[in-house]
């Protein structure tokens, strides 16, 4: 991860007519990285990776494999290959044939190529199909011919283009640990496209949130989640309480915020880069963000600012979802925060009615606050 | 506003493939446009420009019997335009509603004309009309035109029903039964509710069928008798002959009618027309 | 869709009765009696006695009339790969042409397959006589005059022109249809665009190219047209020999003969087509 980048985009941007797809993007991806391009549909992601494989032209900027400049070179001279959202397996030819076809056209020798065409078949356990034809699969079978068939060319890097979204949900949670899996075991650098979150989350190393053709952040998915970089990507993944505020104290190690929508400061325990004054957004997930009904004791609040990040509410509406229970609380400013509670016992859902009141407590590591 | 990049499968952008599709095009109308070009030429020789003139126009205006060859064509064409749609509409309406018995031999009986070789058709009419229903001869115009009509209106209606049935395809068979729902009978409903449907198809059709007739030789050539000439079996006649600059306006009128007619009906209904050359 | 014919009796018959009677009377019957003299003889002008004789047919044999079949069908294929070759770059460039360009091209296409046949041939009578602006513009170069007019290669260059668009149509909408990452997956894994095309545009169409083939070879063979007024006395085709028969030489039951097996190959091809087209629809 230290090393030099395998992938480089430098200021690439791609317009279609007067749409702009991708707006000067500029991102590195390093060797062996299982790395995803996660975003709403339209906002670019699709047509990045298809940049990199060479079928798409960027209007604009540099892309680099390997320190080679690769802008310009065509698709069929790149070493890297792509398993497409239709799968694009071609209906004529086997499941072996299919898998062959690269190796072919590379002149691989018959002998190297069976055995390496057995090879991939193996890795994704089509070695008893071989000689299906492809109307004779599964949807989830011609992806795995579509996976080996590009795999078996031992690229640098393997494009996946939402790989998963064709799949029934049983099928997708599968093969979701079995990609991760091949990835393990054939080392190749994995750049993959999906629109699904929990599936970026689950599966990436590595992550990239694109809006509107713009990179939004590019983390780790624990990072992506909990220090989102902007309020995009915080509303993006998972769910946030999101209250628009005033920085009132700015120190290296902490800072707090007032908000007209809350009757109390958020207190957080890190740094914000702007003065005292600055407008920001904080946000708070519902899962760190802990009820107590509001005959127990008032919960203390953080030891440098007691009275901060302690309210109280009413359960306006609630959830359940097994696991948790997801309520809506309506503080006293009329503010509704979302708070999800795990239900350690049978009885914890019956424990917290609507209509209740309740007290609203978050330690300083839960919020983060951001500029915009 | 920046160039785009050439993507791999831009293939319209190459330009081998410009100049491969610019050359299919110059060879397309390269012969027409020289024809039409031609018939202003103030030459008797059609190989120099020599200037502009209407001379050529003006003497097939004064030539008679091109003038009513192409009267007999108008008037064919009229004829067989108006039967042809209203057969052809019935054909498809018939096929695309009703289950009976012999229904794939009709279906097959309506569709053989689209494809017969001309020549087939051409001669089994000429015998048609010599042997098992002499066309009697020396009748009145425009009943000399009987036999050709006939035989126009065969070739025709077909391809009317092909429009129209591709057109029924897209009816919404709820709005017919909303129709019988609210008290209409069943060929109140019928009428209500499916011609308007098809309209656009049958205006197609006719320009379709208008087109067809005006432009059919081979048929006709064998069809007509040696007092019934219609205007491409004049032109024939003047081809034979030699190149000549009155033949070029002569095929540039004929020509630009049918350009026109296709433009409309393209206009009209563009996707059904193009489905016919598929051979649907 | 189906309605029983039973339950809307006014409305089948009213629809059905006057196209049905059409088709017998003037379809039917014309081309019955046709099919009826090819089994007779001739009796006098235009007297035919249907006697079942199968004599001409027979006569097809004759080398004369062998080679006119021959010569047809070789004029026929010849005109449709000269028409595939030409034309499936044009469908390819259609098929990826942005929408504006598309219907350009197509009415670039179309128009030219309304226009009149007999306009078409005349025009390239006048550009390829022997004192048309071919030879001129040869002449100008030193080269020619070629004799080009009434020659085979005149025939075919006819009928490669007329028959362009029946091929072209129906191949773009073939070309069309295809799922475009299966190109972009063959480039992908390492095939320049030639293979691509070779190797999966062809094969994947293939269904859809042998129709266009289809729809090309058909009236291609049947030709009456363009060998009358661009060939020469040795490019005569089937229809020529047809239209002899019944307009000169009043052999009929001959004729007939001859037209029917010109029919017999058109519905021939139309079942090879057929047959395709199903083969096409079975697999999912």
């Amino acid at each position: 991860m230290t090393t030099k980048p395998l992938i480089r985009f430098e200021n690439v941007s791609k317009h279609f007519g007067n749409f702009i797809a991708v707006d000067d993007v500029t991102l590195d991806v390093h060797e062996g990285e299982f790395f995803t391009l996660l975003g709403p549909s339209g906002c670019g992601k699709t047509t990045l990776l298809r940049m990199l494989a060479g079928l798409e032209m960027p209007t604009s900027g540099r892309i680099l494999l390997g320190g080679v400049d690769m802008t310009a070179a065509p698709p069929n001279k790149r070493p890297v290959n792509m398993v497409f959202q239709s799968y694009a397996v071609f209906p004529h030819l086997s499941v072996a044939d299919n898998v062959a076809y690269g190796l072919k056209i590379d002149r691989v020798p018959r002998p190297e190529r069976d055995e390496r065409v057995a090879e991939a078949l193996r890795l994704v356990k089509l070695e008893d199909f071989a000689a299906r034809k492809p109307d004779q699969l599964s949807g989830g079978q011609r992806q795995r011919v579509a996976l080996a068939r590009a795999l078996v060319k031992r690229p640098r890097v393997l494009l996946l283009d939402e790989p998963l979204s064709a799949l029934d949900a049983k099928l997708r949670e599968a093969m979701r640990a079995e990609l991760a899996a091949i990835q393990q075991q054939v080392g190749v650098t994995f750049v993959m496209v999906t629109h699904d979150q929990d599936e970026a989350l689950a599966m990436a190393s590595r992550c990239a949130l694109m809006n509107r053709g713009q990179l939004q952040q590019v983390a780790a998915p624990a990072d992506l989640y909990e220090y989102p970089a902007n309020r995009f990507v915080a509303d993006f993944i998972g769910t946030i309480n999101m209250i628009e505020g005033t920085l009132g104290v700015d120190e290296p190690d902490h800072a707090a915020v007032t908000s007209d929508a809350l009757d109390v400061p958020v207190f957080v325990d890190h740094g914000v880069t702007g003065a005292p004054g600055t407008p920001v957004w904080v946000g708070i997930r519902p899962e760190k963000i802990a009820l107590t009904q509001i005959d127990q004791p008032r919960p203390t609040g953080p030891a440098a600012m007691p009275h901060a990040n302690v309210t109280s509410g009413v359960i306006v509406r609630s959830a359940y979802q097994g696991a948790v229970t997801l309520h809506d609380v309506e503080t006293a400013t009329g503010t509704v925060l979302k708070v999800s509670h795990v239900n350690g016992e049978r009885a914890a859902a019956a424990a917290l009615p609507v209509g209740a009141s309740v007290w609203l407590s978050w330690p300083p590591r839960a919020p983060v606050v951001m500029l915009g | 506003m920046k160039r785009q990049p050439i993507g791999p499968l831009d293939y319209a952008r190459r330009w081998p493939l410009r100049l491969w599709v610019g050359a299919v095009l110059l060879f397309l109308y390269l012969p027409l446009a020289s024809l039409i070009l031609f018939s202003f030429n103030d030459s008797r020789r059609t190989i120099r420009w020599e200037g502009f003139t209407l001379d050529w126009y003006g003497r097939m205006m004064n030539d008679g019997a091109l003038i009513d060859a192409f009267i007999n064509s108008l008037t064919i064409a009229a004829l067989s335009t108006m039967v042809s749609v209203v057969l052809g509409a019935m054909t498809a309406i018939a096929l695309w509603r009703f289950r009976f018995p012999g229904r794939g031999l009709f279906d097959g009986a309506v569709t053989l004309p689209i494809v017969v070789p001309e020549i087939c058709m051409g001669v089994a009419m000429l015998v048609f009309f010599g042997q098992v229903l002499p066309w009697p001869r020396d009748l009145a115009w425009p009943f000399d035109l009987g036999a050709i009509v006939i035989a126009h209106i065969t070739f025709s209606f077909p391809f009317v029903a092909v429009v129209v049935r591709a057109r029924l395809a897209s009816f919404n068979r709820e709005m017919e039964e909303a129709a019988r729902d609210l008290g209409a009978g069943e060929m109140r409903a019928l009428l209500d509710v499916l011609l308007p449907h098809i309209r656009p198809a049958l205006v197609a059709g006719a320009l379709l069928a208008f087109t067809l007739s005006l432009d059919d030789f081979v048929i006709t050539f064998f069809t007509a008798g040696p007092n019934t000439v219609t205007f491409p079996v004049k032109i024939y006649s003047m081809v034979r002959f030699s190149v000549t600059p009155e033949v070029n306006a002569a095929s540039t009128v004929l020509m630009a009618i049918t350009v026109i007619l296709t433009l409309l009906a393209m206009k009209l209904q563009g996707r059904e027309l193009a489905k016919i050359e598929q051979g649907h | 869709m189906n309605a029983s014919w039973r339950r809307e009796r006014v409305a089948f018959l009213s629809t059905l009765t006057a196209p049905a009677a059409w088709i017998v009377l003037f379809f039917v019957i014309p081309l019955g009696v046709i099919w009826a003299y090819s089994f007779g003889r001739t009796l006098g002008l235009t007297e035919v006695a249907v006697t079942g004789t199968l004599d001409n047919y027979a006569r097809l044999a004759d080398p004369v009339y062998l080679m006119i079949f021959a010569k047809s069908l070789a004029f026929a294929a010849i005109t449709t790969a000269v028409c595939l070759l030409v034309g499936f770059p044009y469908a390819l460039v259609m098929t990826f042409a942005a929408p504006r360009a598309k219907v350009l091209l197509l009415l670039g296409i179309m128009l030219p397959f309304w226009t009149n046949l007999l306009v078409r041939t005349y025009a390239l009578m006048a550009v390829m006589r022997t004192e048309g602006w071919i030879n001129d513009a040869a002449g100008f170069f030193g080269l020619g005059p070629f004799e080009m007019l009434h020659t085979n290669f005149a025939v075919i260059v006819g009928l490669v022109q007329v028959h362009l668009p029946f091929i072209v149509l129906p191949l773009y909408s073939t070309l069309d249809r295809l799922d475009r990452s299966l190109l972009e997956a063959s480039l992908d894994l390492g095939a320049g665009h030639v293979r691509t095309i070779l190797n999966v545009v062809v094969p994947v169409a293939r269904p859809g190219i042998l129709s266009a083939v289809m729809l090309c070879f058909i009236p291609a063979l049947g030709s009456y047209l363009t060998p009358d007024l661009l060939g020469g006395p040795d490019s005569q085709m089937i229809a020529s020999v047809i239209e002899r028969q019944f307009k000169r030489a009043n052999d009929w039951p001959f004729g007939a003969a001859l037209s029917f097996v010109l029919m017999y190959l058109t519905l021939a091809a139309m079942v090879v087509r057929a047959w395709q087209e199903r083969r096409k629809g079975a697999p999912a």
